[in-house]
């Protein structure tokens, strides 16, 4: 069968500079002197610690436990010893540190007890995802989604078409053209893995046609079961929704998830690691990196997560020059990072050094609609960028501020050079901490109206009991009440005249 | 706006454009049309277009000062020399010095930074600075050079000069030297209930539309086809544009062929094909969305035929796109486009 490809709106031809990693075979990086590893790696609630400062632990082992339904475990990555829990930088745009465990290796890269699953067909798709869950697979494409959350959707729901997805459309990256090319048994395996999850009625591999090492070596695997698709290479093709319409002509409605029309889609590297979690029982503690751009010998690695940045710079020949900068992840979306003493983490695809990077000045806005054109969520950035300017949320929302993808197709052909996407993450976290605050006004405020009803309630139970203890029956009570009543008018007759005099003096 | 930024932000490759870039190659897209111009009515045109952008540019220089702007990154944007040359192109080749610095003030002062500079002006500068001149100095616009080719005097270049800096000599000479343009002609004509056929034998109508500007006209259009091609307009705006006028004035030459010119001879006059490539698209006072920019020029066709045919002035297309400029903030909000996943017509 052959299917119909349907391009999506916007987007951009990008030189893909893939050459400079792509032909080499990835190389296993050898042990760091720390592993550190942040306990939020994904999107959803941080893990938990679950040992000490000076605790043994071993390659392997759960070392904090995921809190709640979003959210997986962390596990060390070697063997060796807690040294510190505690604020380390992490792959963060600002900047910020957060909760790390920190490893010393001691070498040995000793396994804790691991439990393979030899024939996954044979357990109940339910135990799969908790075996994914606990194994702490996350979408190791970019945005770090907890794997088996979007399993389980595909399990409550009907499943029309699992896409796996190795549109790798960021320039420069290539960890997920050289996981193809090296294991692309656990790439099919994989993908077989989670049809019999999620019941999927097609399953699709899509690529783009700069792959063609890739594409053949999956070619020789699959049977007619799965569609192996390569599609014309476009900017940002990998993007979920831009991957669904290119494939199935379907757009993912705004606000909605890709369930809703039926179709799950997980990543290359999401495929492989789950079925390595499942069949060999180790969970998720390395991934490929590619280290590209102004390095001697720009190639992909095979990191264990937790290894500092710079150490994987190192393996590929970096030396640090003055007005490099370090982006974590593509020359597109990367993230511009000014140390490299983060680790990488489970979403870190790339390693980018580069001196080339954007540094104009900003110029007005004059409204040339190149970036309307680009868009590849048919949004219309420039008045985006007015009413983030002004600040107007209202206006932000009733022109999709949230379906934007920060893909920065319109900063890219912005001939006015203004950081758009800036903008728009800026006025989103406004927006998403206003709200925040509001919930918390609006929970104050009931929580003052629930305190004050019940103060009011038990006040008045403690004059009904007072009553009911005083024996008297229901006219005295009416006589009594009254009585407390005058009482009280004439006290503050009283007080009255006590003041007035008072009032005179002055 | 250059705050500065503390995070270094996502993309960081850039396409190799820039407003410059743009305006640099509106400027090229021009000068076709500049050097026919100069050809058929002398050099009056160059030196209406050198002092604009010399005027242009030191009013741009001292707005940006007063405005505390960095005069480097805004002074060689390019869009004061757009916008004086369009503004130059638009005047009689014999328009007084101070004339042209009049307009050239309005222009850049009020219709463009009294708005907040580049970008942010709601009309366009130069068909302000036209329309302001032309509603406060009618006299100096009506009076243009006979194109060549045409039986009568052709002034020199000293000559042309000494207009344009001291004035006319004396009215017989000056009278001598200048005529109605083909519009201010054709009009004047028909109210003096003359037939087009009767019109156009005089010698100001060259083979389809005026003579000389027929072929002014062709050289803007070629300038504009480079412009497409180099991405930086848009076809659909000059085709909706001047197709919006040929339909009108095809309706009404069928109508009645006496007294409507025919439609290639219209769309060939006047403003038409300059404003179809080079007015009409400038993007800042256009409309944004796609359905926008196709009701933002079709309304300035329309407007333009009706003032041209039965306003008090020979051409109205200035006065077409001011009104139109006014429209676009309630245009853009009336076809704001449906984003990717909300319904779709007709899906």
């Amino acid at each position: 069968m052959n299917r119909a490809i349907h391009p999506f709106p916007g987007g951009l031809q990008i030189p893909p500079q893939k050459e400079l990693s792509n032909s080499k075979t990835s190389v296993i990086t050898p042990l760091p002197d720390q592993i550190i590893l942040p306990l939020q790696q994904h999107i959803g609630a941080p893990a938990v610690p679950m040992v000490k400062t000076s605790d043994k632990i071993l390659k392997g082992q759960v070392i904090a436990r995921a809190d709640g339904y979003v959210s997986v475990p962390v596990h060390a990555s070697t063997s060796g010893r807690v040294i510190d829990i505690g604020n380390y930088t992490v792959p963060d745009p600002l900047g910020l540190k957060a909760p790390c465990i920190v490893i010393e290796p001691d070498g040995d890269d000793a396994w804790f007890e691991i439990k393979p699953t030899h024939d996954y067909q044979s357990i109940d798709p339910k135990v799969l995802q908790d075996v994914i869950r606990e194994a702490g697979i996350v979408g190791l494409g970019g945005a770090g989604f907890p794997a088996h959350v979007k399993l389980r959707e595909g399990m409550e729901n009907i499943v029309d078409t699992l896409i796996i997805n190795g549109v790798e459309c960021e320039p420069c990256i290539s960890c997920d053209d050289r996981l193809i090319r090296e294991k692309p048994a656990y790439i099919v395996n994989g993908a077989r893995m989670i049809r019999h999850a999620v019941q999927a009625k097609h399953c699709v591999i899509a690529l783009e046609e700069d792959m063609p090492e890739a594409y053949a070596a999956l070619k020789d695997l699959i049977d007619d079961d799965i569609e192996l698709i390569r599609l014309p290479v476009k900017y940002p093709q990998g993007g979920e929704r831009q991957l669904i319409k290119a494939l199935t002509g379907k757009e993912v409605p705004s606000g909605g998830l890709p369930i809703h029309i039926g179709i799950v889609m997980h990543n290359v590297g999401t495929a492989a690691a789950a079925y390595r979690a499942v069949t060999r029982g180790e969970p998720l503690i390395s991934r490929y990196v590619t280290v590209s751009g102004e390095v001697k010998d720009p190639k992909n690695l095979q990191v264990l997560l937790g290894t500092p940045v710079k150490h994987c710079a190192d393996q590929c020949g970096y030396e640090e020059k003055d007005g490099q900068a370090i982006i974590l992840g593509g020359p597109m979306m990367g993230m511009y990072v000014n140390n490299m003493l983060m680790p990488v983490i489970k979403t870190t695809n790339c390693v980018l050094v580069t001196s080339t990077y954007n540094q104009n000045p900003e110029l007005p806005c004059i409204r040339c609609g190149q970036c309307a054109e680009v868009c590849p969520a048919e949004l219309l950035p420039q008045q985006l960028y007015w009413y983030a300017r002004a600040k107007n949320h209202d206006r932000l929302r009733e022109y999709h501020l949230f379906d934007c993808i920060e893909c920065g197709c319109c900063s890219y052909v912005c001939p006015s050079n203004i950081q758009l996407v800036q903008y728009y993450r800026k006025a989103k976290r406004q927006i998403t901490q206003d709200e925040q605050t509001r919930t918390g006004a609006d929970q104050a405020r009931q929580r003052f109206i629930a305190r004050n009803e019940r103060l009011a309630r038990e006040a008045q139970e403690q004059n009904e009991e007072m009553l009911a203890e005083s024996d008297i029956d229901e006219t005295d009570k009416q006589s009594f009440i009254r009585a407390a009543v005058e009482r009280t008018r004439a006290k503050r007759a009283q007080m009255k005249n006590s003041e007035n005099p008072d009032d005179h003096d002055e | 706006m250059t705050n500065e930024r503390i995070i270094i932000s996502s993309p960081h490759l850039h396409a190799a454009t820039s407003v410059n870039r743009v305006m640099t190659r509106v400027i090229y897209a021009l000068l076709p049309g500049i050097l026919l111009s100069v050809w058929f009515f002398g050099a009056g045109v160059l030196i209406q277009c050198l002092l604009a952008v010399f005027f242009a540019l030191g009013i741009e220089a001292l707005m940006l000062y007063l405005r505390k702007k960095p005069l480097g990154l805004y002074l060689f944007d390019g869009s004061a020399v757009v916008t004086a040359l369009l503004f130059a192109l638009c005047i009689s080749p014999y328009t007084p010095v101070w004339v042209n610095f009049a307009g050239i003030c309005f222009a850049i002062i009020v219709a463009k930074h009294l708005y907040g500079g580049i970008g942010n002006n709601m009309f366009n500068p130069a068909m302000a600075g036209y329309v302001f001149v032309l509603l406060c100095f009618p006299v100096y616009m009506s009076a243009w050079p006979l194109p060549l080719g045409t039986a009568g005097q052709h002034a020199a270049f000293l000559q042309t000069l000494s207009i344009i800096f001291t004035g006319p000599s004396s009215v017989e000479t000056f009278d001598a030297l200048s005529g109605a343009t083909i519009l201010a002609y054709t009009k004047s004509q028909i109210s003096g209930m003359a037939m087009i056929s009767e019109i156009r034998n005089s010698p100001l109508f060259g083979s389809f539309a005026g003579k000389g500007s027929e072929w002014i006209a062709i050289a803007w259009v070629a300038g504009g086809i480079w412009l497409l091609f180099q991405r930086i307009i848009k076809w659909q705006m000059p085709v909706y544009f001047i197709g919006t006028i040929f339909i009108i004035s095809l309706m009404f030459y069928w109508y009645d062929s006496d007294i409507f010119l025919s439609p290639v001879t219209v769309i060939f006059t006047g403003g038409i094909m300059l404003a179809a490539f080079f007015i009409i698209t400038d993007p800042v006072t256009a409309s944004t969305t796609a359905l926008g920019k196709i009701i933002y020029v079709a309304g300035i066709g329309l407007l333009a035929y009706i003032i041209r045919t039965w306003g008090a002035y020979p051409d109205g297309v200035a006065f077409a796109v001011l009104l139109m400029n006014a429209a676009v903030p309630l245009i853009d909000n009336y076809t704001r486009p449906p984003v990717f996943g909300e319904a779709k017509n007709g899906k």
